[in-house]
Order: C-alpha cells, then structure tokens, then sequence
C-alpha cells in the first residue's frame, strides 16, 4: 500500500512537472492573434520569422496585410465600429497617431514596457520614441525609420566633373546643367502632388529656416516659408519632368529608376527600389548624398514612418505584448535590418552584421542626417490630413508659377484655424 | 390558430424580407446619416458626436469654396460626359443596327469596356497618360501632333477624365438604343422607302423620334451615374492636381476619411443625396411628355 502511494506520489509530481515545463515552453497556448500589417519590406522581412514565434509561444497569428491606404481605411471602418477584433497593427505615427489617441484607439504600451526589461526602450532612438508618445501615451514601438536624402547619378556627375550638391544653390546649379527636356533627361524630380508632397518639402521648409508652425502659430507665410515655396516650385517647373503636378513618389521614383533624372529626393527607404534591378534601370549608378544646406543648414526630417501598436478593444493584451516584444526585439529588429529595414535601434545600427545590408556610403548619408535633423516631416496636427492639403495648394501654386505669397498667406489663416480648433 | 393569422397576413409577409432589406440596408443608413449631419464627431470611441444643429450646413454652403468648386465640377463632369456619351452612343447604335456580318462579334467587343473594373481601367489610363512616358502622348509625339499633359495639367484633368468615361459608358448608351431599335415597328420604314425619303431624312424624321423614350432612358440612368462617379477619379487624381478634379464624391470622402469630420461629411452627402433627388425628379418630369 505504502508504495502504491508512493508510487501514485511520483507519477504525479512527474505529471505536474512536465506540464509545468509545457506550459513555460508555450505560455499562450490556445491564443490567437489577429494582427493587420503593411505591405511595406518590415512585413516582408519578418514573415518568415512568424513560425518561429508560433512555436516558441504556443499563440497562433492571423496575419493580414494591406496597402497603406487599404489599412489606414480598414483600421478606421473597424476601430470606429467599436468591435474590432484587431490585437496588433501597424500604423504611421505621424499620420495618425494624434488622432487615434484622441479616439482612444491604442493601449498605451508604457506599463508594458515598464513591466518587461526585455525591451530595453533605451535602445530606441529618444526621437524615434517621442513621435509616438502622444500626451504621455506610448502609442506604438517604432520598427521603420527615414530620412529625406538626395538620390543621384554617380556617372553623369563624374563625367560632368561636378561635385555632389551641399548647398541649395550648388543643387539649383547642377539641376540646371543636367537638365535636357529635348531629350526626355530631366535635372530634378520630386513629388508635386498636393498632400503627398508635403513630406518632401518639408525638409526644404525645414533647411531655409521654416516651419508649419512655431508654438501655435503658423508660420506658412513668413519670408523662409515663402523662399523655400518658391525655391521647390521653381526646381520642379524649371528643371522636373512634365505632369509633375499628379506626381506621388510611384511616378517620380520611376523617372529617376528609368534613367531621366539627374537627381532625385525622397525618403531614403526607396534606396532598395532603385538597386533592385527589376525596379530600376540604374542600379550601380546611383549614389546618395545629404539633403542640401539652405539658410538653416542641411535640416532634413529623420522620422518613424511605421510604428507597431495594439489596439484597445484588443482581448488579449498579454499575448499581443508577448508578440509586439518579439517582433521589435533585438534580434529581429537586426534581421528586419538585414533585410534593408532602417530601423529605429540603436543595437542594430551598431552591428556591423545590421548595416551590411546597406550600401555604405548610405549608412555614411544617414549617420550625418541625423544630426540637426527634425522629428516630423508634416503638420504635427490631429488634422494632420486637412494640413496637409492646406500646405499642398501652396506647394502645387508654386510648381505651377502662380503667386506664392498670396497662396501662402490663405494657407497660413487655414492652418491657424485647424490650429485654433485643437488647441 | 397561428396558421389563419398568418394566411391573412401573408401578403405582408411574402414582402417582408425584401421589406427589411431595404430598411436595413437603405433607410437606416441614410437616416443615421442625416442624423450625423447635424453633429460634429471625429469618430472618436470615446467622444460622443456633439450636436452643432446646422452648423455643418452652413460652413458648407457659405464658408466653403471647396465644396463650390466640386458641386461645380460634379456638374460640368456630367453634363459634358453624358453629352457625349448620348451624341456618340446613338451614332454607333445607328451604324451597328445595319444587318452586317459579325454584327454580334462587334456588339461583344463593345460590351468589353463596360464590364471592366473601374479601378483597373483607371489604372491602366493613368499610364496612358502619363506625361512622358505613357502611349498617348508617344502616338501623339510620332504623328507629330502637340503632346498634352492630360491628369497633370489642372487645365486638362477633368477633360481627360471625362474621355475615359466616355470610353468606358458610351457602350452602355449603344446598348440600350440598339435594344430599341430593334423592337421598332417595320411598316414607318417601308412607308418612308415607298414615298422615297432619303436615309438621313428617314433616321431624323422617322427612326429618332420613334426612339427618343429609349435615348431619354439611356440618358436617365446614366446621368444619375456619372453624377457618382467615384472610382477613375480616386485612382487617377485623387481629385488633384490641385483640387481640379475634386467632385462632390471625393470631397466627402476626403472630409469623412482624411480629415475625420463626419459631421460635415454626412452634411455634404445629404446636399448631394438631394441634389440627385432633385435631378431624377427632373428627368422624370422632362421624360413624361416624351414618352410616346
């Protein structure tokens, strides 16, 4: 009797512990995760990681990806709705964030983060962490980074014996030399479409020692704003390719990957479309340099173009954490890198094995962009898409020749006015 | 018990589901709309719309020059569009109605720009005419013709856009008249044969009036369409360049999506829901008289 109980003892405690050992092994068992990605190569690089998380947590992902547009759309239809079964998502902090948390759409992951050293957010860029904090809320973990530079072709340069632009005239001029619409070869190209436009210009705004606003006052209209205006107008009426005005970065970037334009500028993301051989006719010959000097020295926007949040309505808060820790860890963030994602790590940046991946004179472009560079590249507003096409109409003005100061001065009372309405 | 009750109300109930549907799926958007309109709200889930009365119509209709310019262009775009569309529609069902060979292989090819996706056709029109490097202008450039700037010109945008809707409607207007056609009495023909009437006299004196109830219809349906288009403005100018191409439609997505005022949103679409009202009516109204 005494060693049947024994007996009995042992097999229990066995029992307990490989269950004990199972359950450490695979925490979240039996969750699921609904989670609404971008189409956008940090989607691209971790998906073949997913399985490995699946194992490890026991959590099984329900992974979607859309467009940007597609997502920005589906997110709004579902959280307005107020019955969203979405745990983890992608967003744009600098497009939505203000106005989600307003919404009060996101969990604010700060306790989170607190709680979980794992994630070490000292890691984070601190810039990279204050754009998606909004009103002391963390909204979302960085995971993507850019910063605006110049694209331009190595080759014609070099045959030219002009040196790589540093200062807006020296860009104006070598616009001007490379610049043959007879044959189709154009000296500059850059968005023109009015809303999409506005984060390009920015850094131009930015580097004549402008701003969309300066304490909650617009300053559209002050004599930097208006030189930077005309100075993008100009480049793009005197020196970019025709039909620029309908021009987003699909169109322009396929000019400049087409072999018609000299230079080229826009988020330093693209640099892997233009090596891409099937994207790009110029592969070998582009080279990347730091956004010209104006007034105010070269002031290009370094900013987080994607973050990862999770949502309020989410039911599993614990896994969703789990899967947002894993996914902007350490070790993935260096393979996203690896996999030409600019990340917002330090840790990654770091790592010779992180920066690999990248052309070197880009990490060179990038490392110095950093430096004077501004957190935001767009009205730093909840209304951030009716801003937008408020500092549009003066940017299409000014492509278009028309009289900037006017536009300018309309567009300064419309955004105070979106200004006064948040404050 | 139950099944006297319901026998005598089985005509009520053989209506029912198609009855909900409609409510459901019709009456209740429009009135929760309505509702909205008087309300400012950012679809916040944690700030409940704030009623502001009429304030939404009175920014729309006095404060706005946006919404002037679309209501405008939404005009202009139908006007010229449907227009066209009627002239060229009725030429082409004119010439196909001849007993031809291959009558019906040319009617198919005619059906084909019609049941395309308009997304995709405005995809594939927004290479076309792109500037530089798109068909349309290489064509022109090779025949030595002026080149256009087409959806990048503020000037050209909306004429271009009316041109892909042309190509993709006027089939439906050819359609709907060769239907017509072909349900046309004989006996005016062959008395018009007898008294020796021309064939231009015989289309403008005989065949035009006898369809004229079909035209009016053809033009009836596809005005209120064209009214609504939405689909080959977004995917070719999001109603840019500028704000040159931006109708009725886009401007009330662009404030309910990107700008987050429902309220206005709903306001406009309210405006828009009664102009197009307004116009059925009208056609309606104009159509009575003709009706033979």
């Amino acid at each position: 009797m005494k060693r049947l109980l024994t007996a009995l003892m042992v097999i229990a405690i066995l029992v307990a512990m490989s269950f004990s050992v199972l359950a450490a092994e695979q925490p979240f068992k039996g969750t699921t995760l609904r989670i609404v990605l971008s189409n956008h190569p940090w989607t691209d690089a971790i998906r073949p990681l997913l399985s490995e998380f699946e194992e490890a947590t026991g959590i099984r992902l329900q992974v979607e990806s859309l467009f940007e547009d597609q997502l920005s759309q589906k997110l709004l239809v579902e959280f307005a709705s107020g019955t969203s079964t979405i745990d983890v998502f992608m967003q744009r902090p600098l497009q939505e964030a203000k106005q989600f948390q307003e919404n009060g759409w996101y969990t604010d992951l700060r306790p989170f983060a607190e709680a979980d050293q794992d994630i070490d957010l000292d890691d984070f860029f601190p810039s990279a962490l204050l754009a998606e904090t909004v009103e002391g809320v963390l909204t979302g973990i960085p995971i993507v980074t850019e910063q605006e530079i110049i694209y331009y072709r190595k080759d014609l340069f070099e045959q030219a014996g002009i040196s790589v632009p540093t200062t807006m005239e020296e860009f104006e001029a070598a616009a001007a030399h490379f610049h043959d619409p007879e044959n189709s070869f154009f000296g500059f190209v850059s968005r023109g479409q009015r809303a999409a436009a506005v984060t390009q210009f920015s850094s131009f705004l930015y580097s004549f020692g402008g701003n969309f606003d300066v304490d909650g006052v617009a300053t559209l209209n002050t004599p930097e704003s208006i030189e930077a205006f005309t100075y993008y107008g100009d480049m793009l009426r005197n020196y970019g390719p025709p039909g620029v005005l309908n021009m987003s970065w699909p169109q322009a970037l396929a000019i400049f990957a087409q072999g018609n334009a000299a230079m080229y500028t826009d988020a330093s993301v693209f640099y892997s479309n233009m090596l891409d051989p099937e994207q790009s006719d110029v592969g070998e010959l582009v080279g990347f340099a730091q956004f010209p000097a104006g007034r105010a020295g070269s002031r290009p926007y370094s900013v987080v173009s994607w973050g990862i949040s999770m949502a309020q309505t989410s039911k599993n808060k614990e896994a969703a954490w789990e899967f947002i820790k894993w996914a902007t860890g350490k070790e993935i963030t260096l393979a996203a890198q690896a996999g030409q994602v600019p990340s917002a790590r330090t840790s990654a940046w770091e790592n010779p094995e992180g920066v690999k991946s990248f052309p070197a004179q880009l990490v060179e472009v990038i490392m110095a962009s950093s430096e004077g560079s501004m957190p935001y590249d767009r009205p730093n507003v909840i209304g951030v898409g009716e801003a937008r096409d408020v500092v549009g109409t003066v940017i299409v003005t000014a492509i278009e020749g028309g009289d900037v100061a006017a536009a300018a001065n309309k567009a300064n009372r419309d955004y105070q006015a979106i200004l006064d309405r948040e404050k | 018990m139950l099944s006297r009750w319901f026998d005598k109300r089985i005509r009520y109930l053989f209506v029912m589901p198609a009855l909900i549907f409609v409510v459901v799926m019709m009456a209740f958007p429009i009135l929760y709309t309505f509702r909205l309109s008087f309300t400012k709200w950012s679809m916040s889930a944690t700030r409940p719309p704030v009623w502001i009365a009429l304030g939404n119509y009175v920014s729309l209709l006095f404060n706005d020059p946006r919404f002037w310019g679309a209501v405008g262009r939404t005009f202009a775009f139908t006007l010229v569009a449907v227009a066209v569309e009627t002239v060229l529609g009725v030429i082409i069902a004119l010439v196909l109605n001849r007993e031809t060979r291959g009558q019906n292989f040319i009617k198919t090819l005619f059906l084909l720009p019609m049941i395309a996706t308009p997304v995709a056709v405005g995809m594939v029109w927004l290479l076309m005419f792109e500037p530089s490097i798109g068909v349309i202008n290489y064509l022109l450039g090779a025949l030595g013709l002026p080149q256009g700037l087409w959806l990048a010109s503020p000037s050209q945008a909306l004429a271009s856009l009316i041109m892909v809707d042309v190509w993709q409607w006027t089939p439906m207007i050819t359609l709907i008249v060769l239907a017509g056609l072909a349900s046309l009495p004989r006996e005016p023909f062959e008395a018009a044969i007898v008294d020796g009437a021309s064939r231009l006299q015989t289309v403008f004196h005989i065949t035009l009036p006898l369809i004229k109830p079909t035209v009016v219809a053809a033009v009836i349906l596809r005005t209120i369409d064209a009214f609504k288009t939405y689909d080959i403005i977004y995917t070719m100018t999001q109603g840019g360049p500028g704000f040159a191409t931006e109708t009725l439609n886009i401007y009330s997505f662009v404030l309910g999506f990107q700008y987050f005022q429902m309220g206005k949103a709903s306001a406009l679409l309210m405006v828009f829901f009664a102009l197009v009202l307004g116009l059925a009516i009208i056609l309606n109204w104009l159509k009575k008289p003709l009706a033979v």
